[in-house]
């Protein structure tokens, strides 16, 4: 009983509670060396890596290796690429979001003809991501003459009911009463969606913008196949294009910095929105 | 479930529903029908017209030694991910659990990795291991290693491996440390009390009591690897050497759009939609089941 504190906590103090705290700080190390020594090779000049070992700390080429990259890159200036990001991730959750929504509040909020059916067909789709289907999208896109804009790069990727399915789920949960007294004040439906339905899914949609924003800038295959013109290249699949085809080297201190400023903003969207994050993944995955 | 109260009308619910049965059936259902369609045909050598196979296509593709292989590239990569992924997550979910204090900052340390697409932890992981520049692999050279992922078929499915997993990570150990968490702590302390140690208590209750959480993520991490892993292999190796790390989703897209074998990369998107549409299944019965509790 001696081996039990007052707290009612088990063998989480004495020896036992330093050897957690190291192993967890082991981990931690394991998981941040890539982007250190990403971050390491942005800062330093390309003959500190070509003869190696590189150093394992940062030299002083931080501002010379990011400018170069946002400003002139290797096929096109990172700066744009960035903004092609942002323009696609927006894009993708904002897009989502809005459909999503109008057609949850219409399945769940009226009764119509067919509504069962549309709600089948719209559920299929949960089943399939782009990466089955890819060719023949592909020629959809290309018929619309879509290749290389950015309706092209966004469209195809809404096409999914994962935010249609979540909404429904919470609208599900909205007290009935709420409609009830809207209708009998003879407010319109859509007023009730303005007024009371849309504040109150707030959280939910903020939680859902995270998850779906993370997953729009971190697309790949997509952008990869249907923008060929460098100016409308995405800065994560952009990367990859920076590597030369031959035997020479590749401009390792600016692939470093693009790396870097790439996975910069999901990033901090996910730690400075931690609880919201959390919360859509939970959701988004039930 | 349905709502009691309802609005009435048809032409607004309809109206609303516009915008994503266009876009779905547009993006969606044409390509997917179009899969299925061309799946069943062989274009002619100069792709002027589309000679009818029937299941030709299929046929083809069980026979041919190459899909073969990416199957079993397909099934070895997945495991190998889920478990490394996995693995390591749950050790050290369980060392975060152990924690009275301070458990919020490792996850906070732990976790922002999931943010980190696919392709650019590639580029990350091809930089360190990189033949010529490759600290990692410089310093294996030094101890005697002579490591070469662009020849070696090990090494290179052992690369991509631990690039899929290292982001994995942040993921599941999300959903373990959320699982551990919910293991009432009266049940663990009434264990001790009979003197089980940590371990003997891990096996017999707390491995138990997660298995809900650990088979849910065994179903999600599985279909992760299948799909979302495409950018790592198309930056660190392309699929070879010698199609040695060529998954289904890779092959689909080499066969599609480099080789322009369009009547066999659409049989099998199809395959590819059978497996996903599976695993849904099996996600969706679990969870039903998990609901029942």
């Amino acid at each position: 009983m001696a081996r039990i504190p007052d707290e009612g906590m088990v063998e989480k103090r004495g020896i036992g509670h330093y050897f957690t705290h190291v192993g967890l700080i082991f981990g931690v190390l394991i998981i941040f060396f890539p982007i250190w020594l990403a971050f390491v090779a942005s800062t330093v000049t390309q003959s500190d890596i070509i003869r190696p070992p590189m150093p394992l700390w940062p030299g002083d080429q931080f501002l010379t290796n990011y400018s170069k990259a946002l400003t002139s890159g290797i096929n096109a200036p990172v700066a744009l690429m960035l903004m092609n990001s942002l323009i696609m991730a927006m894009g993708i959750a904002l897009g989502k979001i809005l459909i999503s929504l109008l057609s949850a509040f219409a399945i769940v909020y009226f009764k119509f003809p067919g509504r069962r059916l549309f709600f089948w067909l719209i559920f299929l789709t949960l089943m399939l991501p782009v990466e089955v289907r890819i060719v023949p999208t592909y020629e959809v896109v290309a018929g619309f003459g879509m290749l290389n804009s950015y309706s092209g790069l966004i469209f195809p990727l809404i096409a999914s009911a994962t935010a249609t399915f979540l909404f429904r789920q919470f609208f599900m949960t909205v007290p009935d009463e709420l409609a009830e007294a809207a209708r009998v004040d003879g407010a319109r439906p859509m007023r009730f969606f303005w007024d009371i339905l849309l504040p109150m899914s707030r959280t939910n949609i903020a939680a859902l913008f995270v998850i779906l924003f993370i997953y729009g800038w971190n697309q790949y295959l997509w952008p990869l196949l249907i923008t060929t013109d460098p100016s409308m290249n995405t800065i994560v699949m952009g990367i990859k294009q920076m590597f030369p085809s031959g035997d020479d080297f590749a401009d390792w201190p600016v692939i470093m910095a693009t790396s870097i400023l790439a996975m910069l903003p999901p990033v901090v969207v996910v730690v400075s929105m931690q609880r919201l994050f959390i919360r859509g993944l939970v959701d988004s995955e039930k | 479930m349905e709502k009691r109260v309802t609005f009435k009308g048809w032409l607004l619910p309809m109206c609303l529903l516009m915008p994503q049965i266009i876009i779905t059936a547009v993006f969606f259902f044409y390509p997917a029908g179009q899969a299925i369609y061309q799946s069943l045909f062989i274009p002619d050598p100069f792709g002027l017209s589309m000679q009818w196979v029937g299941l030709g296509n299929f046929e083809y593709l069980l026979g041919d030694s190459y899909y073969r292989a990416s199957f079993v590239t397909t099934a070895v990569f997945s495991i190998l991910v889920t478990v490394t992924s996995m693995g390591f997550a749950l050790y050290l979910a369980v060392l975060a659990d152990r924690l009275i204090k301070g458990s919020g900052i490792y996850r906070t340390l732990l976790i922002w990795p999931y943010a980190v697409a696919p392709a650019v932890a590639g580029v990350l992981w091809l930089f360190m291991f990189n033949t010529r520049v490759g600290v990692v692999s410089w310093y294996l050279g030094l101890l005697g290693y002579d490591w070469n992922h662009v020849l070696n078929e090990a090494e290179a499915m052992g690369l991509v491996v631990v690039a899929s997993s290292w982001g994995r990570v942040s993921y599941n150990f999300l959903f373990f440390l959320a699982g551990l968490q919910a293991i009432p702590k009266s049940v663990i302390e009434a264990a001790a009390i009979d003197g089980a140690r940590f371990w003997t208590r891990f096996r017999t209750i707390v491995f138990p009591l997660l298995s809900p959480t650990t088979f849910f993520l065994l179903v999600v991490n599985i279909v992760y690897a299948f799909f979302e892993t495409f950018g790592v292999i198309h930056t660190i190796t392309s699929g070879g050497p010698q199609q040695a790390t060529t998954i289904l989703v890779y092959k689909v897209f080499s066969d599609g759009f480099v080789s322009q074998d369009l009547g066999s990369s659409a049989a099998q998107s199809v395959i590819l939609l059978v497996i996903v549409g599976a695993l849904t299944i099996v996600q969706f019965k679990f969870i039903e089941r998990r609901v029942h509790y």
